[in-house]
């Protein structure tokens, strides 16, 4: 059993080791970039998003991202989610009569929207659709292309977010005719957006907190981890009845399996 | 079916009987089933049920994944994320079907190592070891295809890499590159046959796999010992083996639980650990991502790709004495596909008569350098070509091809081999009776 015991931890060991370098393949080229660990609330095995964060975050991005931006992937009923930013059903309804215009084909004309539509797509100055933002970028890489610190830290894809939206230092320049704002989130250091969030761009409703400009950033940024991954908290239920099914499973497959195996080894034993 | 004596199925009743007359389909599984197996099996022989699980797993995703995803280069990356906020679990459907390709590679890479340490590729088992290579490649056919539906960025310009290197081949490539895309470029003609023969391929693997079982039916299992199973009398095979149901069932079904358990909390809490982040913006020809880099799992024999550029000597001596036929592009496919195909010829190219590597002391330590190379090779095909990494990918390449061209053949000739066991049965005592270690659970009474 010694040897069992032995063999196992070398499975384990070398299978950590395939997984950690395999995340080395989103290691390549890695840039100089500067993204901070923010807490999200969603992190880890049991977290879980905050509902008056989220609608905080869909208050910035409703008066301030949604000018140049659109989540064409995010259905408006799913505001509704009772795991996501949890409205009721009026609430939805209003919210997307008030905010927004759709096209339909049955009236070739621009009605209001309804929450059977989705948030619509915005590329009147061709900024990216923000839908899947949070999963499309990553923020942590390496060391050394082995992935240990998106196994530890996460993708980081909301941080980086987050950091983008505070990492602006206020130069800029032109180039080929369009201003480029210096950055130390962003890949390469310029960015063609100009600083969307300088702080108060909002007035969150009382009980909330400030809306500093750190406040707004992570805000947003778990916004739309939501909008990206609006099943995040059944995934992770789902995963955690899993993981406690199946290694309650195994003690009792373990415990039979040595049990059918006793009599083969004890006839081994007195032989 | 197995050439291992033992007690064949007969039909008791009546039912059974008449059906028996007919059709032995019920023969067939009991002697499928109840298969006498060596006893002294480790735990590295867990890995042929969890590719077979494995396989059903994405099979039967894959096939409900179908039902609502629409193979169109404008319509597929939406209906992904249709299945992912509108399909009830669609979520976990893909997740699994994604990670589940991950699994596949993680188990078959084992039980590739697996064989190749303890010798399982070795006469007589030759056939199972080629069918076996058949299905890793279809795998890999499989796998990178299923990549490229979801219509992402690195599923667009994956496609357009490795395509790419079909049209490396002299003379023909562009035609057999047309051919593939089904256009000059990666369109929606691509996305459409892809689609088609990744529905397909896992059927093929399936129809394989059971050769593949079939084979080493006929042969016996290898074993850690090497040693084969005595077929004297049917009373010499049992002290060898014990049958499949329900010695080793149990035992997989215990060891695939825990593969599981480790499986759900991945497809649980890090989704999208082992992919890119780059195939969450949706396909677009004009932009080229920053960096093309393949699956985890093809790394190694990406790196292997790479590795021979123009400026490797063995390259250049190939393409001096074909007149330019043999370019480094060109070569570097040939060393890719070579590399797999060394693999493949391992049964020939192993000169030694012992079959398991725990009796050669000298092997031992090269084949730990070969597990060395692969992991080494995995982490370079990620990073960038520039030095030390062009260095490193080539002297990784380099052993790659030495372990099984050279190494191989000559270990067999300089190496002397230590005492095996005469029997398995003497082996499982060496590891379970009074002198070895089953004493190793001081509660358990010892036997009188």
């Amino acid at each position: 059993m010694d040897r069992t015991k032995e063999m196992i931890k070398k499975l384990a060991l070398s299978a950590l080791l395939a997984t950690g370098l395999a995340g080395g393949a989103h290691a390549a080229g890695e840039v100089h970039q500067e993204i901070e660990d923010f807490d999200f609330s969603f992190e880890g095995p049991f977290g879980s998003y905050d509902q008056a964060q989220l609608q905080r975050g869909l208050q910035i991005y409703t008066q301030v991202c949604s000018g140049c931006h659109g989540l064409q992937y995010v259905p408006l009923r799913a505001l509704g989610d009772e795991s996501g930013p949890g409205y009721s059903d009026a609430e939805v309804r209003a919210y997307a009569q008030q905010n927004y215009e759709v096209f339909d084909e049955d009236l070739d004309d621009y009605r209001p929207a309804t929450p059977t539509d989705t948030f619509p797509a915005n590329d009147a100055v061709g900024a990216p659709d923000l839908s899947l933002m949070a999963k499309a970028r990553a923020g942590f890489h390496g060391p050394y292309g082995t992935g240990i610190n998106q196994l530890v830290k996460g993708m980081g894809g909301p941080e980086y977010i987050a950091s983008l939206l505070t990492g602006y230092t206020g130069e800029q320049m032109e180039q080929a005719g369009t201003i480029l704002y210096e950055n130390t989130a962003f890949p390469g250091g310029w960015i063609s957006m100009a600083p969307p969030l300088y702080g108060e761009d909002v007035s969150y409703s009382e009980g909330q907190p400030e809306p500093t400009l750190e406040q707004e950033a992570q805000d947003v940024a778990a916004f739309l981890m939501w909008t990206a991954e609006p099943k995040m908290m059944a995934r992770k239920q789902a995963g955690l009845t899993g993981v406690v099914f199946l290694t309650l499973l195994s003690v009792l497959l373990y415990l039979t399996n040595k049990r059918i195996w006793k009599p083969v080894k004890r006839k081994a034993d007195e032989a | 079916m197995a050439g291992i004596p033992h007690d064949h199925y007969q039909p008791s009743t009546g039912g059974e009987k008449w059906l028996h007359k007919r059709l032995p389909i019920l023969g067939i599984l009991y002697d499928t089933i109840m298969i006498p197996t060596p006893k002294n099996l480790n735990w590295m022989w867990i890995w042929g049920i969890v590719l077979t699980f494995t396989l059903v797993l994405q099979i039967a995703t894959g096939i409900t994944l179908v039902m609502h995803y629409t193979p169109d280069a404008d319509l597929a990356f939406r209906s992904v994320e249709h299945i992912m906020r509108d399909v009830n679990g669609g979520w976990a459907l893909r997740y699994i079907h994604a990670n589940g390709a991950s699994l596949f590679f993680v188990a078959v890479y084992f039980h590739i190592f697996r064989g190749l340490y303890y010798g399982s590729y070795k006469a007589p088992r030759e056939v199972t070891w080629i069918i076996g290579i058949l299905i890793y490649l279809l795998m890999m056919g499989t796998a990178f295809m299923g990549y490229v539906l979801p219509w992402g960025q690195m599923s667009f310009w994956g496609a357009t890499v490795i395509t790419g290197l079909f049209g490396a081949i002299p003379f023909i490539g562009e035609t057999i590159q047309t051919w593939l895309l089904g256009g000059p470029a990666v369109g929606n003609y691509t996305l459409t046959r892809f689609f088609s023969l990744h529905y397909l391929f896992p059927f093929v693997i399936a129809g394989l796999v059971i050769v593949h079982i079939w084979a080493f039916h006929t042969t016996g299992n290898n074993n850690p010992s090497g040693v084969e199973v005595r077929r004297g009398s049917k009373g010499e095979a049992a002290k060898d083996t014990v049958p499949f149901w329900p010695y080793y069932v149990l035992k997989d079904l215990f060891a695939l639980a825990v593969i599981l358990a480790v499986f759900f909390a991945i497809v649980g809490f890090m989704p999208n650990y082992l992919g890119h982040p780059d195939n969450y913006i949706e396909a677009n020809p004009l932009a080229t991502p920053a960096h093309i880099v393949p699956e985890w799992y093809f790394l190694p024999f990406y790196a292997i790709l790479r590795a021979f550029t123009s400026e490797v000597w063995v390259v250049q001596l190939a393409s001096f004495i074909t007149g330019g036929i043999i370019d480094a592009k060109f070569f570097g496919v040939l060393a890719m596909f070579g590399a797999i195909a060394v693999m493949a010829l391992a049964p020939w190219l192993d000169t030694s008569s012992v079959r398991s590597g725990r009796y050669r002391p000298m092997f031992k330590w090269w084949f730990a350098l070969l597990v060395v190379d692969f992991v080494v090779l995995m982490w370079v095909g990620a990073q960038p070509t520039t030095f030390p990494y062009d260095w490193i990918s080539l002297i990784a390449s380099a052993y790659w091809f030495a372990y099984f061209l050279v190494i191989l053949p000559l270990l067999g000739v300089i190496e002397k081999p230590l005492k095996r066991p005469d029997t398995i049965e003497a082996d499982f005592e060496a590891h379970y009776g009074a002198s070895g270690g089953t004493a190793q659970k001081p509660n358990v009474a010892p036997a009188e």
